[in-house]
């Protein structure tokens, strides 16, 4: 499939400040590509590069096969833009926004049925002032949606929202995408891009450190699976010998953490369990805890991501 | 055009949703109309020439008016528009800066109108006000008059960082400008030295345009004043096209 999106060398600074470093990365039609890092890796301002409102230090841009910054015209009539910081003006009505943005675009969607598929049916008369957090962000969705574009940027789409609303807007993502639309988002939270995206940019300083499917990146770390269990009384001592494979314990007051490599021909799990009840040891709440994203980052930048 | 009139009809709704600039421009000088009325009436006093308190009011007042929307009204919408990132939201549509402009411009005159008019109405109604002047003159005055203050309300909004700071800079202009200008009562009443201080205020050309276009004067003797309008609109043009970003 063509490349929607085409990044080659992007840079931007601000002052001495590097924003952005030799960023390069392709969207293909279809997916939904995330952008994730922490508040200042440079995810907002990327976007906006190629979103045409920030003009790039260096580096070739096409999005829809167009200059963002020559051919800005192009790009505002024919993609969707959900921006970090933007407003309606407070006692605009919900309807009023969108009829007044269906005036902008010389080809729109019905907004009527936008309003209906994002929900937001009942808040039609409701003053912009008066939505929840999560209302607007569906509202902003459906302002982006308004053209019927090719290509949709999201940028920081569910911050401040709770975990119920941003489930619903995810669900609301992946419809964009079971019609056809390409999304371009940014994110800080891990999870999310894991959740939403079919491929992950994780951004750090300004660059691009890994670039793969969530699923693919959580392969390529080798991580470890871990057991999570508790026990009454205390574990053999010859417990973490039994275990194959290198797997190491880990006891915290009652609760046993057990380490092991991925992959392993017997799964890690069915041998500790075997072992426990082989050796008559009472355990209760067992779980498995596969790695995330979040432990893609901690080993790629050896910090943390902080929500 | 469609997004013109949309965007338009829009203004004015917001416009008269919030009730602090739907009250200062519509109401607000109908108040200070009533006052003068119950203080003064209207009978005819060497003061103005032989003209009434309320026949001397009315172009006064609607220069407070142009004063109020020219510096509030433009200056907070304008302000509040690129603070929130409203004008941020609209720049990544299609449509022209121009039109969100032309529509700020035509409501806030149309508003501004509205509240000339209601104290025209009173006028006529409660006092019987006497009007000697040209219809299309005092309408021109009246324009121009407008137009030259939105200018320094786009000025403001498009150079002062926060809504906070453009709105106490405005407020700083306004309220010296309202007494100083002869719009609230005649400068004839003040010292001389603060006469002299009303030669550096916008809103004196006004008052002076308005008052005499009103009772009939010819353009001839007001150059002055229209010189000063003209340039300030001038200004005002030449600074928003220049300054006027989306954020």
């Amino acid at each position: 499939m063509n490349p929607i999106v085409q990044v080659q060398g992007l840079r931007k600074t601000y002052g001495a400040t590097v924003a952005v470093d030799e960023v390069s990365f392709d969207v293909k039609e279809g997916e939904i590509f995330g952008m994730v890092g922490p508040n200042g890796a440079g995810k907002t301002t990327t976007i906006e590069c190629l979103e045409g409102l920030r003009k790039p230090d260096a580096g070739t841009l096409r999005v829809l096969g167009v200059d963002p910054q020559r051919e800005s015209h192009i790009l505002r009539e024919r993609t969707g833009m959900q921006l970090q910081q933007s407003n309606l003006p407070d006692r605009m009505r919900v309807w009023e926004a969108l009829d007044l943005y269906s005036s902008f675009y010389p080809k729109t969607a019905d907004w009527k049925e936008l309003l209906v598929q994002l929900g937001l049916e009942e808040k039609r008369n409701s003053p912009f002032a008066k939505l929840s957090g999560g209302q607007k962000q569906r509202l902003f969705i459906a302002l982006a949606l308004l053209p019927d574009p090719q290509l949709v940027f999201l940028d920081e789409l569910t911050t401040g929202l709770d975990p119920q609303a941003r489930h619903v807007i995810w669900d609301l993502v992946r419809d964009v995408r079971s019609k056809g639309k390409t999304v371009l988002l940014t994110t800080h939270f891990m999870e999310e891009a894991e959740q939403l995206c079919d491929r992950v940019a994780i951004l750090d300083h300004g660059k691009i450190v890994a670039l793969d499917t969530p699923a693919e990146l959580i392969r390529s770390l080798g991580a470890e699976e871990r057991i999570v269990f508790s026990v009454e009384g205390t574990l053999p001592s010859g417990f973490e010998k039994a275990l194959s494979g290198g797997a190491r314990v880990e006891v915290r007051g009652g609760q046993v953490t057990v380490r092991g490599k991925n992959g392993r021909k017997v799964p890690l799990v069915s041998e500790v369990v075997s072992l426990l009840t082989g050796q008559g040891i009472q355990f209760r709440d067992l779980r498995t805890e596969q790695p995330t994203l979040e432990d893609v980052f901690l080993s790629l930048t050896g910090r943390a991501l902080r929500e | 055009m469609k997004s013109f009139l949309k965007m338009t009809w829009m203004e004015a709704k917001l416009f008269l949703r919030e009730p602090m600039s739907a009250f200062f421009t519509l109401v607000f000088p109908l108040i200070y109309l009533f006052m003068y009325g119950m203080i003064s009436g209207n009978e005819p006093t060497p003061m103005y020439g032989g003209r009434g308190t309320i026949d001397a009011a009315i172009p006064s007042l609607t220069a407070v008016i142009i004063g109020i929307t020219g510096l509030m009204s433009t200056t907070m919408t304008m302000a509040t528009y690129r603070e929130k990132g409203i004008l941020r939201r609209l720049g990544t549509t299609p449509v022209s800066p121009l039109i969100v402009l032309a529509a700020q411009v035509v409501v806030v005159f149309a508003m501004t109108t509205l509240g000339m008019l209601l104290l025209i109405a009173a006028g006529k109604l409660v006092y019987q006000v006497r009007f000697e002047g040209n219809f299309f003159s005092v309408l021109g005055g009246f324009v121009l008059s407008s137009l030259s203050f939105f200018g320094i309300g786009f000025i403001l909004a498009g150079t002062l960082p926060t809504v906070r700071t453009a709105w106490v800079v405005a407020m700083v202009l306004l309220y010296p400008m309202m007494f100083l200008s002869g719009a609230f009562f005649s400068l004839k009443l003040l010292p001389a030295a603060i006469q002299k201080v009303s030669a550096f205020m916008p809103l004196t050309y006004v008052v002076n345009l308005l008052n005499g276009l009103w009772v009939g004067e010819p353009w001839s003797s007001h150059l002055l004043d229209v010189g000063v309008l003209a340039g300030m609109l001038l200004l005002g043009i030449l600074i928003t096209a220049k300054v006027f970003r989306w954020e």
